[in-house]
């Protein structure tokens, strides 16, 4: 008798799951940690939509290139636009369905289909107590004194190395592999994600990392260092956008709507400067954390649309490795 | 007969677990595509770096394993243990580990600038054999170091009062073992070191440190391109598995005889050799060691501060590394022959990227391939472990069954009296260090939960990754620690069983 009320009342917390809508999204691992946006996004979301949002986390785009139109995700988030060229191609995707002019972005945004969610500007970091004079431009990188190093990111393996290589192109063009020659002596190594690079800059190995400008509010508001600086260039800084995508065939178009809807109100917004450390998509910059507002920042944004990224990428990724294979 | 049938049964699973994910990622692409003169260059590298890292730890290993073998010191079994810790650590710990001794603000160049030497880089080839060594020169010295504790002290004892020393033992006794156990310790390096990725990149210094398995994780990341990842997959799988037929078939079958297991009496040996062990012993655990405890040192005071969640990770990667243990001796005991031993040295020879891609492309004809994720990892680190259990394990089951198993006939014992008084007893250290370092290897191993990973089913090298993800490098650090010890524990455990039973 016991286990017939055990087996009814599983029977009936299974119907009741079924009930509730789900909203799947494909997100990036550091996006759905503890220590990311993921949760507080998912609690704040299921508090308004009557639903349940269930992370997926992992390699986004690879995996949906795998999967095809048969996909689970209603939604994407954590996209890059130096590689969604090959994921609009796929016409996996529908229309953002949100108006471009809400957001408040360095550059003006004419994409209807990827989203921006938040951004930042792909930025040197370095440590005040090490490196006495603060670079202003590329040139300043090459003339790093004697024994002063950087660490960056590799461009096949990484999606901020890549940044780097195109922020280089546009500021050089043709001169972009000759600079990357004479920079390769100042260069300690490079890794293949963010983390090693990073690790290697707060362990002390190295005097420069290449990170993002909104790196030291991290530092400030966490850790109340101070000492960590964005070196602001002359030349501008290539600006990194994180999108989000509503999946054309999603089962549960209304809750994807709604999601993107949710990702340009303030609820949103609010929660991304101390969660993912980079600034929020949708805000202006009176809305931010005093950290955020107070971080200096570039004159001029440099940015390339996925299809011109796209183009220039491999040219690109062939000099930077020829030249620091020398 | 029926062992047999159940080492070919078992033999061709693994084969198909390596191979159909291959075919699932070649089916699922445009074709093959015929790699590039920059894929060619990585390839060239690729093994190149490969083949000098199996000789630097092999050769090295020699001296080391044969102090430990006869050196005896208060402290030894821990020193022996510890030593094999790198083998285990997480390759983004190790690399910061040995940065704080080796790199450009590390011990060394401190020690050095001290005396006005210039700083020494370690960046470039000379970092990835570093590195390399270091992550193997402990599985190469326990290996050899097996291979030493395997001649029947009988022999010893013999040499000893014929007068046998120096270079006669070595030539007579000594050398026909090292026959037998280095093709198969460099045969399992070099394949190991095939797949080396962020360690040859980071400690390389940059692109000139190209390997075959960057171009396939590029490809696939990038390019989204199956075809290439499917072609570079099968040149990586077709280097390796060449390099373990051929190391197999070459490796000398001498069988050392048979002996009663009385301990060894070492008396009488010259004093320099005895300095030289000493000097081998020392290098080496400080080689081993030193970076392992600045790892240890610079993460300890902050384990308090991690989290409830880093806690329950690491209690399911304990589970997760226990169930592939089980799993893993299994099959291993299954393929205790030439070919099993073979076809087993393909797991790692694989590239984890396109096993998991490829697991990925045939479960999503069954169904969500979210929903198997913890089998899927647990098989994936069953068969990474299974080349190295294997090595271990063949040359005790093989000296067994041709010591024993002629009295075992004659007495008509059972197959399962065989298993019980014979051979689990005969086999139980074997067995004891082989499980720790199943145990061990799989709570390291990040393996294909980064594709599969939800947030469920997180582990704790995959939290560990989170927290250096997310700024947070001092709990990083806490969370390696936790995961140093814990593998170490896990280890000390089955190795203590294996003694105990044996």
């Amino acid at each position: 008798m016991k286990h017939l009320t055990l087996a009814a009342g599983l029977l009936a917390a299974t119907s009741v799951v079924a009930e509730t809508p789900v909203l799947s999204i494909y997100a990036p691992d550091y996006f759905t940690s503890e220590w990311g946006p993921g949760p507080a996004i998912e609690q704040a979301f299921e508090a308004t939509c009557a639903c349940d949002l269930e992370f997926s986390a992992g390699d986004v785009l690879p995996r949906l290139m795998l999967e095809g139109s048969s996909t689970n995700a209603d939604i994407v988030i954590g996209l890059n636009t130096d590689v969604t060229k090959k994921a609009r191609e796929t016409g996996l995707f529908a229309a953002h369905g949100q108006n471009n002019a809400d957001l408040d972005l360095p550059i003006a945004w004419a994409d209807d289909v990827f989203l921006p969610f938040d951004w930042a500007y792909v930025s040197f970091v370095y440590d005040e107590t090490r490196l006495a004079t603060a670079p202003s431009g590329f040139e300043d990188l090459v003339n790093l004194p004697e024994g002063s190093k950087i660490v960056i990111q590799d461009p096949r393996s990484s999606i901020s190395g890549l940044a780097l290589v195109l922020w280089v192109k546009a500021v050089y063009g043709d001169q972009a592999e000759a600079y990357w020659a004479r920079l390769a002596p100042k260069i300690l190594t490079v890794t293949k994600g963010w983390s090693e690079a990073y690790g290697l800059f707060t362990s002390g190995e190295a005097d420069v990392v290449l990170s993002f400008n909104t790196s030291p509010a991290y530092h400030i508001a966490a850790e109340s260092d101070l000492t960590k600086k964005a070196a602001i260039f002359d030349e501008g800084h290539y600006a990194f956008f994180e999108l989000v995508a509503k999946v054309a065939g999603t089962d549960q178009p209304e809750l994807a709507d709604q999601f993107m809807s949710f990702v340009m109100s303030d609820a949103f917004q609010s929660l991304i400067p101390e969660t993912n450390w980079s600034y929020p998509a949708a805000q202006p910059a009176s809305a931010w954390p005093a950290v955020f507002a107070d971080l200096p920042m570039p004159d001029k944004a440099i940015f390339y649309d996925d299809v011109t990224a796209a183009q220039l990428r491999d040219e690109a990724i062939a000099e930077w490795r020829r030249a620091l294979s020398q | 007969m029926a062992s047999r049938v159940v080492a070919i049964i078992m033999g061709a699973a693994v084969l198909a677990a390596i191979l159909l994910p291959l075919g699932a990622v070649w089916s699922a692409s445009d074709g093959l595509v015929r790699p590039t003169a920059d894929d060619w260059a990585s390839i060239r590298f690729t093994v190149y770096q490969a083949s000098l890292s199996a000789v630097i730890s092999v050769g090295l290993a020699i001296p080391v394993a044969r102090a430990l073998f006869y050196r005896h010191f208060w402290g030894r079994d821990v020193v022996v243990m510890l030593m094999g810790a790198p083998f285990i650590l997480p390759v983004i710990v190790a690399v910061l580990g040995l940065i704080s001794v080796f790199g450009q603000n590390g011990l060394v160049n401190g020690v050095l600038g001290y005396f006005g030497v210039k700083t020494v880089s370690i960046y470039g080839l000379q970092g990835i054999l570093l590195a390399h060594v270091f992550f193997n020169l402990p599985l190469a010295t326990r290996m050899v170091l097996a291979a030493w504790g395997a001649i029947p002290t009988e022999r010893l004892r013999l040499a000893q009062s014929l007068g046998l020393s120096g270079l006669a033992l070595f030539r007579i006794i000594e050398a026909p073992m090292l026959l037998r156990v280095i093709p198969a310790a460099f045969a399992v390096i070099f394949v190991i070191c095939l797949s080396s990725f962020a360690v040859a990149l980071t400690l390389g210094g940059g692109p000139k440190a190209t390997t075959l398995e960057l171009a396939i994780y590029q490809a696939f990341r990038f390019d989204f391109d199956l075809g290439k990842a499917a072609s570079l997959g099968m040149i990586q799988l077709g280097l390796a598995g060449s390099a373990a037929v051929a190391l197999t078939l070459i490796g000398v079958r001498t069988d050392l005889g048979q002996g009663l297991d009385r301990p060894v009496l070492r008396i009488g040996d010259p004093v320099w050799r005895i300095i030289l062990d000493v000097f081998h012993i020392m290098w080496a655990a400080a080689f081993l060691l030193v970076p392992l405890g600045m790892v240890m040192a610079y993460g300890l005071w902050g384990i308090s501060s991690l989290g409830g969640d880093v806690w329950i990770a690491a209690g399911r990667s304990i589970l997760m590394a226990l169930a592939s243990t089980v799993l893993c001796l299994g099959i291993a005991l299954c393929l205790m022959h030439k070919w099993g031993e073979v076809i087993g040295s393909l797991g790692i020879a694989i590239s984890p990227l396109v096993l998991g891609t490829g697991v990925f492309l045939m479960l999503r004809k069954i169904g969500n391939p979210f929903e198997y994720a913890l089998v899927v990892t647990l098989c994936v680190n069953a068969l990474m472990a299974l080349p190295f259990v294997l090595r271990i394990l063949r040359p005790a089951a093989e000296d067994t069954r041709a010591h024993y198993g002629r009295l075992a006939q004659s007495l008509g014992l059972s197959p399962w009296a065989w298993v019980r008084w014979v051979l689990v007893p005969r086999m139980a250290r074997t067995l004891g260090f082989a499980a720790g370092l199943v145990a061990a290897l799989a709570m390291g191993d990040l393996g294909v939960i980064a594709l599969f990973g939800t947030a469920e089913h997180a582990t704790l090298p995959l939290k560990l990754y989170q927290l250096m993800g997310a700024y947070r490098m001092s709990q990083a650090a806490a969370a390696a620690v936790l995961l140093v010890g814990i593998s170490l524990g896990l280890f000390w455990l089955f190795e203590r069983l294996g003694r105990r039973y044996a």
